[in-house]
C-alpha cells in the first residue's frame, strides 16, 4: 500500500485551543478536523470557492509583530504574545490557515453574523418543509434551528419565483426555496463540464435556471440535488416517495462500471428509495453517475428469475449434470470476489475451462469507465480467468460445436448476448444462476434464483485494484439465495474442499490462498476499501480510459 | 442576425483590449445593441460562440442589466426622467402627452414604429427639468407644449421620410 505524503502542519489557536492542522486548508475544514462546526451553505470540499452565503463568518486574528523591528509584541497581563483581531467577521470558506492564526467561532459578533445571514436567507424562503422533500436533511433546517435567532420579524411580503422548473429530465427545482449558494452550478461549470446552469435576473429576484432551450440532462446531473444544501433541487425519481429519516443507510458500490463509486442505499422496511454517493477521496469525490442511482430497480424488476423448486433438489440436479464431466463455467465480472473465488474453486474441481464475459462502453471520462463489469479485476485476482476477457465467448461456442462441452454452469450471464447461439445453447446442458431470467436461464436444465447487489454482501475490486466492500440493504426475493451460499454448496456438492460459506470463512480461504489478499478478512475492510498489490497484472492492456482518480497504466508505459 | 461590417470591426478589435476574451462580453453587448437596437436570443449565441463561453454565462449578464433590452424598440428611445426634481415640475405629464402624441403606451413601440417612451431615473440636470433624453440628445424644460413641439418635429421627420 502506498502511504500519502505527510502534510506540513502549522499551529493555529481555535477558540482558545492550540491545534496542528495541515497547512494550506481553510478555517472551516480546520474547526472541523477538532470538532468545531462553523455552518455554511456555498462551501463544499469539492468544489472552488465562491464566498457568496457568508453562513461562515468568524472573527480572525494574527500575533502582533512591531513593524519596525519584527519584534512580537507581548501583552504584559498575560505573558503572551499580542493578538491583533481583525475589527470585522471574516469568511472561514475563503481564510487558508497560517501559522499562529487565531479563530474564534463562539463570540458575540460571530453568533450575530450567523443570526443575521440567517435571518436574511429565511427572509425568502417559502418556509414550506412539511411538504419539502428536503426536511430531515436540509442545511437551512438545521442551521436555522441552531445558529438562527428563533423568532421571525418579517412582515413583508415575501418574494414570489418559479415552482417546479423542470431543470432536466431528473432534476425539478423550486426557486423560492433556492438560497443562491451557486454548488450547483459550479458542480455543473467543474465537474459535470456542461455548464448550462445560471443565475438570471440578478438582484431581489435573482432566479437559478438553465438556458432557454437547454437543459440539464448531464449524466451526472443528480449530484446537484446531493449538494443542494436546500430544498430546491430534488430528484423527479425520488420526490414525494418517502421521509428521509424513516431510511436506512447502507454502504454499497456502484456496479455500472469498473469505477466502483462509493453509495448508500436508502431503504425502509425491505424496499429501496434511492442510491447516493458516498465520499471516497480516492475513488469518486463526492460524486456519482445518474445511471448508478438507478440501478436498484432491478431488485423490483419484471426480469427477475423467481425461484422454482427447492434449492436442495437444484443443487442435486445441477451437481449430477457437473459430475458428468465435459464441463465448461462462464463466470461472471459481476459477481463479488467471494463468488468469483467459488465459482473459480468449482472450475478447478471439474477441470473445466472458465472464463467470464467482458462487458464495454463507452468511458466517460468521469465516473463510468469503459469496463462495465464491477468486478473484472476481482476474476483475475481469484484465478477464474488469467488473461484479459472478451466480449464473445467464441471458445466456448468452438467447444460445443465440438462436442467437447456437454454442460455449462453459468453465473449471471447471458450467453445469447455474448455471441452463442439458441442452437448452440440447445446443444448443452446448462446450469444458471443469477438473478435476472434471459434465453439462458430459459434455456437452463437447471436455473437457480440469486440475489442483486442490494441483498447481499461482499466485495468488489475497481479498476484502481482497490478491494471495496457492499453489504446487503433488503432482504432477499422470497425463496432466493445467496450466489455466495448457492455456489459453495455447489462445490460441496462435485466434491470440492467444503469452506464454510459465510463471510468470515471465506475469507480465511481468501487470505489463505491468494497472496494478494494475504491477512486480509471482510470484517476489518475500511469503509473507503483498501489498494491491492497490482504488479502481477500490471502487463495487462486493460480497456479503461481516464477517469476521476484513476490514470491507465498502459498510458504511463508508453509514455 | 445581420450585423453591419464596421460593428463586426469593431467587435473583433474590442475583443483585443482584454486578457481574457470573456470580459468582452459586456462591450460586445453594447455594440450589437447599437447595430440592431436589442439583444436577440441569436446574439446571445453568436457572442458565447465568438467569446468561447456557454450561452448561459451570457444570459446572465444581459439579465442583470436593464439597459439591455430583450424585445425591438421604436426608431426612438423617448426617455423621460422621473426622479425628484423632474417629477414635481411635471415629468409625469410631459410623458403622457408622449403617449397621447403617438397613441402609444410605456415601454411599447408605437404604431408607426417611430418612438418607445420610457421613464428614466434621474439624467443628472434637475436646474432644467423636466428633461427628456431622446436617444442621445438631451432636451431641457420639456412641459407639455414641447412635448408637442418635439412630437410634431419627429412626425414632420418621418413624413419626409416617408
Amino acid at each position: 500500500m502506498i502511504q500519502p505524503a505527510k502534510p506540513e502542519l502549522v499551529t493555529v489557536n481555535i477558540d482558545g485551543q492550540e491545534v496542528e492542522v495541515p497547512k494550506g486548508i481553510n478555517v472551516i475544514e480546520a474547526a472541523r478536523m477538532v470538532g468545531v462546526d462553523v455552518p455554511h451553505y456555498c462551501y463544499h470540499p469539492k468544489l472552488t470557492i465562491a464566498g457568496n452565503c457568508r453562513m461562515c463568518l468568524i472573527e480572525l486574528g494574527m500575533p502582533a509583530v512591531d513593524r519596525a523591528t519584527r519584534e512580537p509584541i507581548m501583552d504584559e497581563a498575560t505573558g503572551k504574545q499580542k493578538i491583533n483581531w481583525i475589527p470585522r467577521p471574516q469568511i472561514g470558506c475563503g481564510t487558508n490557515v497560517s501559522p499562529g492564526m487565531h479563530i474564534k467561532t463562539q463570540s458575540d459578533m460571530v453568533k450575530e453574523c450567523r443570526e443575521g445571514v440567517m435571518e436574511f436567507l429565511l427572509i425568502n424562503h417559502p418556509l414550506d418543509c412539511p411538504i419539502c422533500d428536503q426536511a430531515g436533511e436540509c442545511k437551512l433546517q438545521e442551521q436555522a434551528t441552531g445558529y438562527g435567532r428563533g423568532y421571525s420579524r418579517f412582515i413583508e411580503q415575501k418574494n414570489v419565483k418559479p415552482k417546479r422548473t423542470q431543470l432536466g429530465p431528473r432534476v425539478v427545482l423550486d426557486d423560492e426555496r433556492c438560497v443562491l449558494c451557486s454548488r450547483c452550478i459550479r458542480f455543473s461549470q467543474e465537474v459535470a463540464k456542461d455548464d448550462v446552469l445560471g443565475f438570471v435576473d440578478r438582484g431581489s429576484y435573482s432566479t437559478l435556471t438553465c438556458y432557454p432551450g437547454k437543459e440539464l440532462a448531464n449524466n451526472y446531473s443528480l449530484n446537484t440535488v446531493d449538494i443542494c444544501p436546500v430544498g430546491a433541487l430534488t430528484s423527479t425519481d425520488f420526490r414525494f416517495k418517502m421521509r428521509v429519516w424513516f431510511l436506512k443507510q447502507t454502504n454499497s458500490i456502484d456496479t455500472e462500471s469498473s469505477v466502483g463509486a462509493n453509495t448508500v442505499v436508502w431503504s425502509r422496511e425491505g424496499v429501496i428509495y434511492r442510491i447516493t454517493p458516498r465520499q471516497n477521496d480516492e475513488v469518486n469525490d463526492t460524486w456519482m453517475a445518474d445511471s448508478g442511482r438507478i440501478l436498484y430497480k432491478q431488485v423490483q424488476s419484471d426480469d427477475r428469475l423467481l425461484p422454482a423448486g427447492s434449492l436442495a433438489d437444484n443443487l442435486a440436479a445441477a451437481s449430477a449434470l457437473l459430475k458428468d464431466g465435459g464441463v465448461a463455467v462462464v463466470g461472471s465480472g459481476r459477481s463479488s470476489v467471494e463468488e468469483q473465488f467459488f465459482t473459480a474453486r468449482i472450475a478447478k474441481q471439474l477441470e473445466a475451462k472458465s472464463c467470464i464475459v467482458a462487458r464495454h462502453g463507452e468511458g466517460d471520462g468521469i465516473l463510468v469507465s469503459a469496463d462495465r463489469n464491477p468486478n473484472t479485476r476481482g476474476a483475475l485476482v481469484t484465478g477464474l480467468i488469467t488473461g484479459l476477457p472478451a466480449t464473445e465467448l467464441t471458445e466456448l461456442a468452438a467447444d460445443i460445436d465440438a462436442g467437447a462441452v456437454k454442460t455449462v454452469l453459468v453465473v449471471g450471464e447471458d450467453l445469447t448476448a455474448a455471441g452463442l447461439s439458441a442452437d448452440q445453447l440447445a446443444k448443452v446442458n446448462i446450469v444458471y444462476l443469477g438473478f435476472h431470467a434471459n434465453a439462458t436461464s430459459a434455456a437452463a436444465k437447471v436455473s437457480i434464483a440469486g440475489l442483486t447487489v442490494f441483498e447481499k454482501s461482499g466485495t468488489y475490486i475497481n479498476q484502481q485494484f482497490r478491494l471495496q466492500k457492499f453489504a446487503s440493504a433488503v432482504p432477499g426475493l422470497a425463496g432466493a439465495t445467496d450466489d455466495r451460499v448457492v455456489l459453495a454448496q455447489l462445490l460441496a456438492a462435485v466434491g470440492g474442499e467444503t469452506t464454510g460459506s459465510d463471510l468470515a470463512s471465506v475469507w480465511s480461504a481468501l487470505s489463505r490462498e491468494i497472496s494478494v489478499l494475504d491477512g486480509l478478512a471482510y470484517a476489518q475492510l475500511p469503509d473507503t476499501g483498501l489498494l491491492l498489490d497490482s504488479t502481477a497484472w500490471s502487463g495487462l492492456a486493460f480497456p479503461e480510459g481516464e477517469t476521476l482518480h484513476y490514470q491507465p497504466a498502459t498510458a504511463e508505459a508508453t509514455a | 442576425m445581420n450585423l453591419q461590417p464596421e460593428t463586426l470591426a469593431r467587435i473583433d478589435e474590442v475583443i483585443t483590449h482584454y486578457p481574457e476574451k470573456r470580459s468582452g462580453t459586456l462591450p460586445l453587448l453594447h455594440l450589437i445593441q447599437e447595430d440592431i437596437g436589442h439583444i436577440p436570443e441569436e446574439a446571445i449565441e453568436w457572442i458565447a460562440e465568438k467569446l468561447e463561453l456557454e450561452p448561459i454565462n451570457v444570459y446572465e449578464v444581459v439579465t442583470f442589466y436593464p439597459m439591455f433590452r430583450r424585445k425591438p424598440i421604436g426608431r426612438r428611445h423617448i426617455k423621460v426622467c422621473r426622479t425628484l426634481s423632474c417629477a414635481l415640475v411635471g415629468a409625469y405629464k410631459t410623458c403622457s402627452k408622449f403617449q397621447q402624441e403617438f397613441d402609444t403606451k410605456l415601454g411599447k413601440v408605437s404604431p408607426d414604429g417611430e418612438v418607445t417612451v420610457e421613464f428614466v431615473e434621474c439624467l443628472a440636470s434637475c436646474g432644467t427639468a423636466p428633461v427628456v433624453l431622446i436617444d442621445e440628445e438631451l432636451h431641457e424644460n420639456v412641459d407639455e407644449a414641447k412635448a408637442k413641439e418635439i412630437s410634431d418635429h419627429i412626425k414632420a421627420e418621418a413624413a419626409q421620410r416617408g
